[in-house]
Order: C-alpha cells, then sequence, then structure tokens
C-alpha cells in the first residue's frame, strides 16, 4: 500500500476533522483525562518506533532506533496508567438526584446504578 | 505468496487500532462511559504493538543480518519504556499531573523526532515531498521535546522563574530561521546528490540542535499561569509529528491517530485561551503570566476576618452553599477535608455545589479530578457556565484556595491585567467566606476588591486546618441540629 501527496492530505483532513469533533463533545470536568488520553493515543508513534529500529542496518540507527522506541512505549505506557487511574474516580452521588438532575441529566439515563454508593 | 500474510496482518489490526483509540476518544463525552473509553482504546493500543513485530518477516535486506540484536533491543525498550512510565504513572500524586503530562508528551515528540531521525541517517526519505515532509515532522517532534521538557521543569519547580533576555523575539526568529535553512538545505544536497559543506551527518545533528534549541528558548520565557496553555499546544505539536511521520512510514495508523490528537490539541488550546481571555499568540509571545505591574482601581472597604468555626456555623444554617476551590486548596491537601464537611452539609439539608472554573489548577480539568479523587460526586461539580447565573441566589459561598477566578475587577477594571476573563460570580452571592493563607496576593499578583467587599468575610489559614474548624464547628451543634 502506497500513500502518497493527496490521498495523505484526504487522510489528514477526515482525521483532523473527527478529532475536531470528537473533543469537541467532551465535558469541560473531563478535560484533563482528555488531555491524557489524547497523550496516549499519539503514543501509538511507538509502532512507527518499532518499524524503523527491525529496519536498522547500522549501530547509529540501532541507539536512535533504541530512543525511538523507549521514549514511545513512555509516552503510551504512562498515558494510559494517569488517564485509566483518574478516569476511576469520577463517580456520581446516587443519593442526590434533586441537585444532579439539570447537570448530569444526559448521563443519568446510564448512570442508574452507581458503581459504588 | 507466505510474505503477503504479515503485511496484511499489520494492515488490518492497524485499520482495527486506528478506530478502537479513536471509539475510546468518543466514549470521553461523559464521565460515565469514559473509563470503558480509555481500555478499549488501549486494547487497540497493544494490538497494535503486538502486531508491529511481524515487521520482522519483511525486514529490507540490509537490515537482515541485524535482525537478532533490533528485536532484543527493541523488547529491552518497550520493556524499560513502558516499565518506568506504567510505575510513574501509577503512583504519581494528582497534584503533580501536569508536569506528568508534560514528560509524556515530550517523549512522543522524542519519539517522532528520533523516527525522522532515522529517516535522515539512514537516507530512507526520497522525493521532496517525503523529505520536506520528515523535517517538519522533524521540527515540531524536537521542539515539542524541549519544549515539554522545559515545561516540566517549571511545573516541577525546577525552574523558577522566567526567564527573558532582551531581544528574546529575535533570538528565536533568527535559531527558527537557522533551522529552516539548515533543513532546506539538507533537502536540496539530497536533490541535487551535491557535495555538502559539512559531512551529512554533522547536518542532521546541527538541524536538530537548532531545533530543540528553539524549542528550550520558545518556552522559558513563559510564565507558570500559562502553562495550561503550553502543555495543550505540545501536545497538539506531538499529534502533528506524530502524524507527519506517519505519512514517512507509510503507516495510516499513526497519520490518522497522530492528526486527531493534533487537532484536538489545537481545539483544547484555544478554550484554554479563551478561559483566560488571552490569544494563544499572547501567551506565547508576549510573557504574561506571572508578574503584573499595572495599576489597579481604588479599593473600598476593609478585610474583615472572621473564625473559621463561626463560618462552618452560617454554613449549616444556610439554604444553598456553593464552594469554589482553587489551587490553593489542593497545595494544602485539603480536599478531603473539606468533601467531610461538605457531607455534613449535604445531611443537614443544605444545598451543596461545587464550581470549578476553567483554569483552576495548572491544567484544563485538574480541579475536577482532584475532586474526584476526594470523593466528591461528578454530579455536584459544575463548570462555570452552568452555575455562574445561580450565584446570586445564593445564601452562602465558600472561595478556599481561589483568587483571580473570582476576582470582579475582571468584569469591571479596564485597567486590571485579567480584565475581560470570565469569572465566577461569587461577589453576587449574599455572603461569602473566603479561605486564604494570608493577606498576599493571588497567583498571578492582583489585588481582589471582593476581599474587601460588604458581603465578604476573611478566614485567614491554612486550608485543611481550617475545615477542620469547621467541621468540629458543626459537629459541636449536636445531633439536634443536624436533625
Amino acid at each position: 500500500m502506497t500513500i502518497d501527496g493527496f490521498v495523505a492530505l484526504y487522510i489528514f483532513m477526515l482525521a483532523a476533522f473527527a478529532g475536531w469533533v470528537i473533543i469537541g463533545r467532551v465535558p469541560a470536568i473531563l478535560h484533563t483525562p482528555l488531555m491524557s488520553g489524547s497523550n496516549f493515543v499519539h503514543g501509538i508513534v511507538v509502532i512507527g518506533g518499532l518499524y524503523a529500529l527491525l529496519n536498522a542496518s547500522t549501530a547509529l540507527e540501532q541507539g536512535i532506533g533504541f530512543v525511538a522506541v523507549l521514549l514511545g512505549a513512555g509516552n503510551a505506557a504512562g498515558g494510559y496508567a494517569v488517564t485509566d487511574r483518574m478516569l476511576a474516580m469520577f463517580q456520581t452521588s446516587g443519593h442526590q438526584p434533586a441537585h444532579a438532575a439539570h447537570k448530569a441529566g444526559s448521563h443519568r439515563r446510564k448512570a442508574t446504578a452507581p458503581k459504588k454508593g | 505468496m507466505l510474505t503477503m500474510i504479515p503485511p496484511l496482518l499489520i494492515d488490518t489490526v492497524g485499520i482495527a487500532a486506528a478506530f478502537l483509540l479513536m471509539f475510546g476518544l468518543w466514549r470521553m463525552s461523559s464521565p460515565v462511559t469514559a473509563p470503558t473509553g480509555i481500555k478499549v482504546a488501549g486494547v487497540g493500543m497493544l494490538a497494535a504493538v503486538v502486531a508491529s513485530f511481524l515487521y520482522t518477516f519483511n525486514v529490507s535486506p540490509a537490515a537482515q543480518p541485524h535482525l537478532p540484536m533490533n528485536l532484543a533491543l527493541a523488547g529491552i525498550a518497550l520493556a524499560i519504556g513502558g516499565g518506568l512510565a506504567w510505575w510513574s504513572g501509577r503512583k504519581v500524586a494528582m497534584t503533580a499531573m501536569p508536569q506528568m503530562v508534560a514528560l509524556y508528551n515530550g517523549m512522543g515528540g522524542g519519539a517522532a523526532g528520533a523516527i525522522a531521525a532515522m529517516e535522515l541517517f539512514g537516507s530512507h526519505a526520497h522525493g521532496i515531498t517525503q523529505l520536506g515532509v520528515t523535517l517538519l515532522g522533524a521540527i515540531i517532534g524536537a521542539v515539542s521535546l524541549s519544549g515539554s521538557l522545559i515545561a516540566w521543569a517549571k511545573l516541577q519547580g525546577v525552574l523558577n522563574k522566567p526567564l527573558r533576555i532582551k531581544g528574546q523575539q529575535i533570538i528565536n526568529a533568527v535559531v527558527m530561521l537557522v533551522t529552516l535553512v539548515i533543513g532546506f538545505y539538507i533537502m536540496f544536497i539530497v536533490q541535487s546528490g551535491m557535495t555538502p559543506i559539512l559531512p551529512m551527518q554533522s547536518l542532521i545533528w546541527l538541524f536538530f540542535g537548532s531545533a530543540v534549541l528553539f524549542g528550550i528558548l520558545m518556552t522559558l520565557p513563559i510564565g507558570g499561569a500559562d502553562m495550561p496553555v503550553v502543555i495543550s499546544i505540545y501536545n497538539a505539536f506531538t499529534g502533528l509529528a506524530v502524524g507527519l511521520e506517519g505519512f514517512v512510514l507509510q503507516t495510516p495508523a499513526l497519520m490518522i491517530a497522530g492528526m486527531l490528537v493534533g487537532a484536538a490539541g489545537i481545539l483544547l488550546t484555544l478554550l484554554m485561551a479563551k478561559a483566560m481571555n488571552r490569544s494563544v499568540s499572547n501567551v506565547l509571545f508576549t510573557n504574561f503570566g506571572d508578574v503584573v505591574k499595572q495599576k489597579q482601581g481604588a479599593i473600598t472597604g476593609s478585610l474583615k476576618p472572621t473564625a473559621a468555626g463561626d463560618a462552618g456555623i452560617a454554613m449549616r444554617y444556610a439554604g444553598s452553599v456553593i464552594i469554589v476551590p482553587g489551587y490553593g486548596l489542593a497545595a494544602a491537601q485539603g480536599q478531603q477535608k473539606l468533601y467531610e464537611f461538605v457531607k455534613l452539609l449535604i445531611t443537614a439539608g443544605v444545598k451543596v455545589r461545587f464550581a470549578v472554573h476553567p483554569v483552576a489548577g495548572r491544567m484544563p480539568g485538574q480541579m475536577d479530578v482532584l475532586l474526584a479523587e476526594a470523593g466528591v460526586p461528578y454530579d455536584l461539580i459544575f463548570q462555570l457556565e452552568d452555575i455562574n447565573d445561580d450565584f446570586a441566589s445564593t445564601d452562602v459561598v465558600l472561595v478556599i484556595g481561589a483568587n483571580d477566578v473570582v476576582n470582579p475587577s475582571a468584569r469591571s477594571d479596564k485597567a486590571s491585567p485579567i480584565f475581560g476573563m470570565p469569572i465566577l460570580n461569587a461577589d453576587k452571592a449574599k455572603q461569602v467566606y473566603v479561605v486564604k493563607r494570608g493577606e498576599g496576593k493571588g497567583y498571578a499578583g492582583i489585588v481582589n476588591p471582593l476581599f474587601y467587599a460588604d458581603n465578604c468575610n476573611m478566614v485567614y489559614g491554612d486550608a485543611q486546618a481550617v475545615m477542620a474548624g469547621m467541621i468540629e464547628a458543626v459537629r459541636g451543634l449536636g445531633v439536634s441540629a443536624a436533625a
């Protein structure tokens, strides 16, 4: 598969648009996990690093490839760890429906059975 | 025939991974679905990493003899990089989250830069488009690496003062220009086949060196208060760099994921800048963000201190209370005690809500995470636009560890440096209590007329100690009062 100039531009354009739309829906309360989560998503760079490292043929390339995989893996693993940890903290209160009604209205459909009291 | 299978598998997993990463972010639209969203994205990432070992079956002939070594290196790099980052991510304190995100982000930028370096050193990139994209991705990745590291150092407190030299802008412009010139020269040499003035390797090192230097110089003068915008920008930068290198490596998953984050990061940056009433270029090039030396409007009234217990009891007998938490609360580790107090109020029948300003904390949404960590249910947490009209009909507002985000000068005083910034209308409530360590100014060094207003009392002390005092006073009222 070869992706050249214009096909690449189409991919970039659609992906950028998708990113804009997806992130536009995220409520401000989740902006920190969103940022660390999107940080995690660009950790996909690690597979580019793996490709480059496996195709390395000189000591210099091996060295830089090693750094690329090391950093990329750190980006992905760290981004996942902190995002997962933060999101697990967000919990709803079962006993405050009157107060919760106006903001959490859209969430409550699925949140009728909160995970923890 | 057999050699066809690995690439086909890699492409299949790649497209699945791209979908899962996007779907994971899609689920972040609500705190209910977000926890599974990140897990879905994690599965996609893991599958992509495992599948990329299939590249083993199609390495270039030149790399064939080095394959065992390369595989070993890949395994070690994955284990060390992934392991260390995982461990640090599991144990980092929530208050230190901004610098941790900056660090991981810098790593991603560095990885993208390193991939570009390998393409250049190994002369894999051919043609103007490929070379140009490689070099552009290299610049953005390198700037993101060094810039994020400086941001990390600033947030961590390693670098305390913004460093400003005379003619900073000109120096930055020159460094950027040098980077671009070297980049174009590399392109020219590769395309024309002429002998360069310096060995090619030195040119590539110089190119990366000046790009890294630019990232450092660009970030050093930016003040601590502007760091949320800076982290956000570098997040977008790393995304773009990853997307561009994805094109060079012909890996659509990288192109999609990278560009997705690039666009998302730009949107988030604009939202942050808007919440601070600043333009992005203003943040990057004018160096406001910590020291302010403008004249203030005249202040009338006086500071009226009151005891923590009295404030606590006043809230116990109020009908509705809104709490405005700021970073000072987290700095004093007072969230747990605050929520303990809030639970007492709720049991007593008081309507309690939290109002969070978009820039409370050191990165967007950090205050929400800190409250969630203390156990505050997210349906008690309200954002500025959802709660601002309710202040006027609220009995008591408790401002704790926050200052600039409730400064009414932002609405009225044109001379104020924060004029025009959206603020929480705490001053419109019937009674305001402000918990503060002392009489000092806020993070941005601006006088706050709210503290001198007739309906405002100050409660001085460490946030944790003050909350303990309020809890004690309300508990002291006894069970009969709470019933």
